[in-house]
């Protein structure tokens, strides 16, 4: 991601109905905006499903983003957390070279991180690590110099902090 | 007593009001034609292609200000209709598409004649419906028409598996629609209505900008009102003609590309503009930085994405015009003329429209005559070209929903089936087509069905025998490098006006002119073609150039 560019995080709930992922997605691509991450799931309530999206972009166009996504039948609501007190987590999988030699050394950055190693083979130890975005960019960078062999991460998912507002 | 999904699907169209259906059938609509069989209490008019159907739909509804239904089959039938689907979806019509697809159990499969019809207009309706259970039809028909007729209006589409057309359901009629995801804003904010009248009363070169949602939502009269309370002056773009009656002293014409001169130059010069169901084109703007450069805007319209689209807004008013400016009437104080009005008139005598007067026959002049036989009063009905910015021009609109043109897609061929559409929709209105010789060409099938159901449009070509608009734009802007253009080889329109079973008329000198439309408005049990073998090389002026600003307009052809 181009570093000038400002991320946002937005989440919208969406009625939790075959076909809005695309409605949703094809959206974003017809107005030439970009996403970075792309989390879904339902949530407590089955009916709806909470998409949590990260974009780039400026202030005009994350308006553009907010006011299309509103237009869309099926998205119920749409919040901007920008600059709004929210935590945020992301979940990765990181599978490492991990020759003997080394493994004390990635146990350590493990612990450090409070990751933890959920698969082991003869060559290679697979991380799962959760965190803002910051720490698991972090991890990632360090465990890049043993050799990534494969990663995936889940993209940004957030809520506000203290009680569910209406 | 039970039903079948095709039935339940027409009872539940009638239940909506709907009186007229234009469509063509096929092999998965058939259980739908057969329930339509028994159906007294709706027409169908059989179109001879979907695009047909779907710009007749949408005409239909332009004039009538009710939602228009077309149908079509699965596959081609519905890829057929994408053009009329997305002219609607550009200019916000409300029209309902009902396609017939393969079994739920093909879907996906590639059966014959699929298409993914909901997957492919996903961004040309306002919301589609796949029916996966014949049950659910009622409540998706009562959806599609709220959605489809309210807020911002815009089509929608049902596509109907042949198997959930042959089940047996128990029909329960469904006249409320909750939806908790769609609720459109109706009110305007008061606080935004009183910084709007105190803009207004702050002053002193307004004006109005009118667009196609006055038309939409009804709100001609609050237009006209407000301009006569504060004596704003008011222009139009083309799918707003009509909202102020285009005779009166306030009326501007339309503005922007071909807009008048004066319209342009109100808006190059005015200190406030009061943007109203209007969403700041391309075509109206220009040069967008150079745009009403002096302007504090006032923009309301319904749809809160196009506040800020392309232009900043100062004061937005999210909210449906005929509120908003029902609301706005209640507070804003009354303004007299000013020397700003005195400018504007000024302009007005100074640049008014004009063509040559050499003894060649004239679009502009053609359009004059019409407009005098008709007495202002005919629904217009144009193509897209040259002769649909010659009629904006020279047919002074006098009524919401007289002038029905394809504005944001410029659909090519939109003309005839369109001309067909607003007849059903006003068999008590004379409806003049002013139609392209080009564009005539892409829909011409569509005299079959007017000739059937003896509809006495009058279809008007402006025959230069050239894609004239894009001639025009070769000879500015391409150095007369014609190509592509030339349209000599054609039909003989008045030999296939006859064979088609209408009345056709060839006019090639002015004094024919005023005679052959008397005699089409004679006519009054079939279509009649007035083939106009007008100047080939006349051009539209004003004309600002794409993209650039009033600096640059061009008020006749340059030397
Ligand atoms: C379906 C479609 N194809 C192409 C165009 C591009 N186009 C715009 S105006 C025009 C020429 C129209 O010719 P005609 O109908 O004869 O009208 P004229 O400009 O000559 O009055 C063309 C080709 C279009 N608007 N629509
Ligand atoms: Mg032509």
């Amino acid at each position: 991601m181009a570093k000038n560019v400002l991320q946002h995080t937005i989440t919208a709930l969406v009625e939790n109905k075959p076909g809005v992922l695309a409605r949703v997605s094809g959206l974003f691509a017809r107005r030439g905006f970009n996403i970075e991450s792309l989390a879904v799931s339902i949530t407590d309530d089955p009916t709806v499903s909470r998409m949590t999206i990260v974009v780039g972009g400026d202030a005009t166009v994350l308006e553009q983003i907010t006011k299309q996504l509103n237009k869309l039948i099926d998205v119920i609501k749409v919040i901007d957390y920008t600059d709004m007190a929210v935590v945020e987590r992301e979940l990765a999988m990181i599978k490492v070279n991990a020759e003997p030699k080394n493994r004390a050394e990635i146990m350590q950055l493990v612990d450090i991180f409070r990751a933890k190693i959920i698969d082991i083979s003869d060559r290679t130890f697979t991380i799962e690590v959760t965190g803002n975005v910051a720490k698991v960019d972090a991890i990632e960078s360090l465990l890049d110099s043993h050799g990534i062999q494969e990663m995936v991460r889940t993209g940004r998912i957030a809520m506000m902090r203290g009680p569910r507002t209406p | 007593m039970k039903i079948t999904g095709a039935q339940a699907l027409i009872k539940s169209l009638c239940d909506h009001g709907t009186k007229m259906i234009f469509g063509i059938p096929g092999g998965v609509m058939l259980p739908i034609y057969d329930a339509l069989y028994d159906c007294t209490d709706l027409e169908h008019m059989l179109m001879r292609h979907e695009q047909g159907a779907a710009h007749a739909a949408d005409a239909y509804a332009r004039a009538s200000g009710k939602v228009g239904v077309c149908f079509a089959t699965s596959g081609p039938g519905a890829t057929n209709l994408v053009t009329g689907i997305a002219n609607a979806y550009m200019d916000s019509i409300p029209i309902i598409a009902v396609t017939a697809q393969v079994r739920t159990t093909a879907l996906g499969k590639d059966a014959f004649q699929e298409a993914d019809i909901t997957g492919i207009t996903l961004p040309i309706t306002k919301h589609n419906y796949l029916v996966k259970d014949a049950r659910d039809i009622p409540q998706v028909v009562a959806e599609a028409f709220h959605i489809a007729s309210t807020g911002r209006p815009g089509p929608v589409l049902i596509d109907v598996p042949a198997d959930i057309s042959f089940s047996q359901v128990e029909y329960q009629p469904v006249n409320k629609v909750e939806l908790r995801s769609y609720k459109p804003t109706v009110a305007g904010h008061p606080l935004q209505i009183k910084k709007a009248a105190k803009a207004i009363v702050a002053a002193e070169r307004p004006v109005l900008y009118a667009g196609g949602g006055v038309i939409s939502s009804g709100a001609s009269k609050e237009l006209v009102d407000l301009s006569e309370r504060t004596h704003i002056l008011v222009a139009t773009t083309l799918l707003g003609k009509g909202s102020i009656p285009e005779t009166h002293p306030h009326a501007l014409g339309m503005l922007g590309m071909h807009g008048t001169a004066y319209a342009n130059y109100a808006v190059a010069h005015c200190d406030l503009l009061i943007a109203v169901g209007a969403r700041f084109d391309d075509r109206v703007t220009g040069k967008l930085d150079a745009f009403a450069r002096k302007a504090k805007v006032v923009h309301i319209d319904v749809d809160p994405a196009e506040i800020g689209k392309t232009v900043h807004v100062d004061i937005p008013i999210v909210g449906d015009c005929k509120h908003v400016l029902s609301e706005l009437l209640k507070c804003v104080e009354p303004r007299e003329e000013t020397e700003w009005n005195r400018q504007v008139t000024q302009w007005k005598a100074e640049y008014p429209l004009h063509y040559p007067n050499d003894g060649g026959l004239y679009p502009q002049f053609v359009i004059e005559q019409i407009w005098e036989a008709t007495n202002g009063e005919a629904i217009i009905a144009t193509d897209v070209g040259q002769h649909q910015m010659w009629s904006a021009q020279f047919y002074k609109c006098t009524f919401p929903r007289q002038f029905i043109s394809s504005g944001g897609l410029g659909t090519m061929g939109y003309g005839l089936p369109a001309a067909i559409g607003a007849q059903v929709a006003r068999m008590d209105k004379t409806v003049f087509l002013i139609a392209g010789d080009g564009s005539l060409q892409m829909t011409i099938q569509e005299f079959a069905p007017a000739v059937a159901h003896k509809l006495p449009i009058k279809v008007a070509i402006m025959n230069n025998q050239y894609l004239g608009m894009v001639r025009q734009w070769q000879e500015l802007f391409f150095n007369r490098r014609y190509s592509g253009v030339d349209l000599t080889a054609q039909p003989d329109f008045v030999k296939l006006a006859d064979a088609y079973g209408a009345a056709g008329i060839r006019i090639e000198k002015p004094e024919e002119v005023r005679p052959a439309i008397e005699k089409a408005l004679e006519i009054n049990d079939r279509p009649t073609v007035l083939d106009f073998r007008i100047a080939r090389e006349e051009n539209v002026y004003p004309m600002i150039p794409a993209g650039q600003s009033i600096e640059e307009m061009m008020v006749q052809r340059p030397k």
